[in-house]
C-alpha cells in the first residue's frame, strides 16, 4: 500500500551542511497536513523539493504513484528533462511566501497564463473559470488590475487562484501569511479553509498554530532538517503533544 | 531709529543677494549672444548654401542611409543580444564562455579598426562557404568580395559590435528580474523557454529599454564611420559634395543640423518611452519589493515573527 504523496527518505544538503535529513512523510488523498518547526528547520526545502525547485540528494518522491523528478528506464534511475519536470509540476500548486505574481501581467492574466499556455485550454473557457477562481477568493472586481496595485493579501489569494487554474493534485503553501500585515491574514486564511474543504491534497508551512490546528487533518513537526513528531492535529496544544521538543516549541509559539 | 529697525521681531528682512551669481549669468548670456551673433553674419558659415544643400537629394539619400543602418543593426543587436545574455546566463559553461569570448572581442577591437576589417575580409576568407565542415561537402559558396559590399559591411559591423554591448544590458536586466518570477513560472509548468519568453524578457526588455534607446542614439552617431569605407551615408555625401564645390562648413553644418533633427526626434521618444516605463506596474512592483527589503531589516515580517514566538 502506498499513500497519495510519499516521501521516502529524502536528503538535500548545500555543500556540506544537511538541510533536510532522512525526511519520510506520507500524505493519503485529500488530507491537510500542516508542516512546523522552528525557522531554518528546513519545510520551506522539502516543500521545494517535492516540487523539484530544488533536486534532492537522496531519497524518494511519489505523486499518484508517480516518481517525481526520476524514471526507471533500463536499470537506472535517470533524471527527468526539464519538459518532463515541468509536466509533472502541472500537477503541483505551489503558493509562496512572498506571493510572487507576475509583474507585468494583470490579476487575469495572471490566472489564465499557464492554463492558456501550458494546458493549451481555449482562452474564452480559461477567461471564464478565471473569473469563477477570482469570485471564489473575492477578488473578481481586481481582474484588471495589475499585482502592484493589490495589497499583499489580495496578491496572496490571487495567487491560491492562479495555482488553482492548473487543477493541481496538490496543492504546496509556503507560509502564505507570514509576509502580511496581520489584518490582511484572516483573508488568505480563509480562503485555504474554504479549499480544504473542497478535498484537494494540500501541504501547508505555516506559523500560525490556531489556524494548523483548524485546517489541517495532521501535522508534522520538523527541527534541524529531520522529522520530530507528527500526529492529528487536535494535539498541536502544550499538553497533548508527545514529544518534549514539539511541546518546546509549540509554548513558545501558543 | 524706530522700534522697527532695533527690534529683531519687528525689522525688515532683507534676503542674501546673490551678486556673484548675477554677474557670471549675464557675462555667459553676452558671451553667448556675441558667438551666435558671430556665427550667423560669419561668411563662411554662408547661409543660402546651407539652405541650397539641408534638402538635396544626395544629402537625403544619405540620410536614408544612415538611418537603414542605424536601424537594422539595432534591431539585430537586441536580437542577437538577447540570444547572447541567454548564453551568458545558461548552465551550460560551453555557451557561457562563447558568449563571453564573442563580447570580450567585440568590446576590445575599436569600431573603426572592425568596420575596415569587415570591409576587408576577402582577404582574408576569399569565399564563404556553407556546407560540412572538415572536408565535408559544400552547399553555397560565394566570392566574399560580392557579399560584402560597403553598405552590408557597415551593417555587419555595426550590428555585430552593438550586439555585444545590448546583450550586456540585456543580461544586467535579465538578472534584475526577481529570481521569484521564474520559480512561480517553473511551478506551474512552464517550460525554461517558456518562462523566458512569457515571464522574464518581457520584464527585463521594460528595464533594458532606456539604456538601449541611449545606445541607438549614439549609434546613429557613430554610423558617420562609414565614410572611411565609402558607403554614402550623410556624412559621406556631404563630403563628396563639399570636394567638388570646396563649401565645406556649410555642408558640414548641414550634417550636423541632419543629426541633430534625428536625435532630437530619438531623445523625444525616449523621453516618452521613459515616461510611460515610470508609472509601469513592473517598476511598482520592483520598488514595492525594496520597500519589503527594508521591512526584513527592521521592524518587518521576521521580527513579527520573533514577537508571536516570544
Ligand atoms: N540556497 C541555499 N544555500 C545554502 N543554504 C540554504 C539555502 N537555502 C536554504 N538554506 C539553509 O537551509 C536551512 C533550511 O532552510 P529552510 O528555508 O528550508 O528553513 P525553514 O524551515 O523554511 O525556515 P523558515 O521558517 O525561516 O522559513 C537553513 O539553515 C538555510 O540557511
Ligand atoms: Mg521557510
Amino acid at each position: 500500500m502506498s499513500a497519495f504523496l510519499e516521501l521516502t527518505g529524502i536528503t538535500k544538503k548545500y555543500g556540506d551542511t544537511v538541510v533536510v535529513d532522512d525526511v519520510s512523510i506520507a500524505i493519503e488523498k485529500g488530507e491537510t497536513v500542516c508542516l512546523l518547526g522552528p525557522s531554518g528547520a528546513g519545510k520551506s526545502t522539502v516543500l521545494r523539493c517535492i516540487n523539484m525547485l530544488e533536486r534532492i540528494d537522496n531519497g524518494r518522491i511519489v505523486l499518484d504513484g508517480e516518481e517525481l523528478g526520476w524514471r526507471l528506464h533500463r536499470g537506472a534511475m535517470r533524471e527527468l528533462s526539464g519538459r518532463e519536470e515541468a509536466r509533472q509540476r502541472q500537477e503541483i500548486g505551489m503558493v509562496f511566501q512572498s506571493f510572487n505574481l507576475f509583474a507585468h501581467l494583470t490579476v487575469l492574466e495572471n490566472v489564465i497564463e499557464a492554463p492558456v499556455g501550458v494546458l493549451k485550454r481555449k482562452k474564452a473557457e480559461a477567461i471564464a473559470e478565471a473569473h469563477e477562481l477570482l469570485q471564489q477568493v473575492g477578488l473578481d472586481h481586481k481582474a484588471d488590475a495589475y499585482p502592484a496595485q493589490l495589497s499583499g493579501g489580495q496578491q496572496q489569494r490571487v495567487a491560491i487562484a492562479r495555482a488553482l487554474a492548473m487543477h493541481p493534485k496538490l496543492m504546496l503553501f509556503d507560509e502564505p501569511t507570514s509576509a502580511l500585515d496581520p489584518e490582511l491574514v484572516s483573508d488568505v486564511l480563509d480562503a485555504i479553509k474554504q479549499l480544504a474543504t473542497t478535498g484537494i491534497t494540500m501541504v501547508i508551512v505555516t506559523h500560525e498554530i490556531g489556524f494548523a490546528r483548524e485546517v489541517s487533518d495532521r501535522f508534522v513537526f520538523m527541527e534541524a532538517g529531520r522529522v520530530v513528531e507528527t500526529g492529528p492535529s487536535a494535539r498541536l496544544s502544550v499538553e497533548a503533544a508527545e514529544n518534549e521538543r514539539t511541546r518546546g516549541f509549540l509554548s513558545k509559539v501558543l | 531709529m524706530s522700534v522697527h529697525e532695533t527690534d529683531p521681531a519687528l525689522a525688515r528682512h532683507v534676503p542674501q543677494r546673490h551678486v556673484g551669481r548675477a554677474v557670471v549669468a549675464v557675462v555667459l548670456v553676452i558671451a553667448l549672444l556675441w558667438f551666435v551673433q558671430g556665427l550667423a553674419f560669419n561668411q563662411a558659415l554662408d547661409w543660402p548654401t546651407i539652405f541650397q544643400y539641408f534638402f538635396d537629394f544626395n544629402v537625403l539619400a544619405g540620410l536614408g542611409r544612415t538611418l537603414l543602418i542605424t536601424a537594422v543593426s539595432i534591431v539585430v543587436a537586441v536580437v542577437l543580444g538577447a540570444l547572447l545574455a541567454t548564453m551568458r546566463l545558461s548552465a551550460n559553461p560551453v555557451l557561457r564562455a562563447l558568449a563571453w569570448v564573442y563580447v570580450w572581442f567585440f568590446r576590445s577591437v575599436p569600431l573603426l579598426v572592425l568596420l575596415v576589417l569587415t570591409f576587408n575580409l576577402s582577404l582574408l576568407w576569399p569565399t564563404i562557404e556553407i556546407g560540412i565542415p572538415f572536408g565535408g561537402p559544400t552547399f553555397v559558396s560565394m566570392s566574399t568580395q560580392d557579399l560584402i559590399n560597403p553598405l552590408v559591411a557597415a551593417i555587419v559591423t555595426f550590428s555585430l559590435q552593438q550586439a555585444a554591448y545590448t546583450s550586456e544590458v540585456l543580461r544586467a536586466s535579465i538578472q534584475s528580474v526577481p529570481v521569484g518570477q521564474r520559480e512561480a513560472a517553473a511551478a506551474l509548468g512552464m517550460t525554461g523557454t517558456r518562462t523566458m519568453m512569457r515571464v522574464v524578457f518581457p520584464q527585463a526588455f521594460r528595464v533594458a529599454l532606456p539604456p538601449i534607446a541611449n545606445d541607438t542614439i549614439n549609434l546613429l552617431k557613430s554610423t558617420s564611420l562609414v565614410a572611411f569605407i565609402a558607403v554614402p551615408d550623410l556624412m559621406y555625401s556631404v563630403q563628396q559634395i563639399y570636394s567638388s564645390n570646396f563649401r565645406i562648413i556649410p555642408l558640414l553644418i548641414v550634417a550636423t543640423l541632419w543629426y541633430m533633427v534625428v536625435v532630437s526626434i530619438l531623445s523625444i521618444g525616449q523621453y516618452f518611452v521613459e515616461r510611460k516605463l515610470r508609472n509601469s506596474p513592473v517598476r511598482a512592483a520592483r520598488i514595492a519589493a525594496t520597500d519589503d527589503l527594508d521591512g526584513l531589516t527592521a521592524g518587518g515580517p521576521l521580527d513579527a515573527k520573533k514577537e508571536t514566538a516570544a
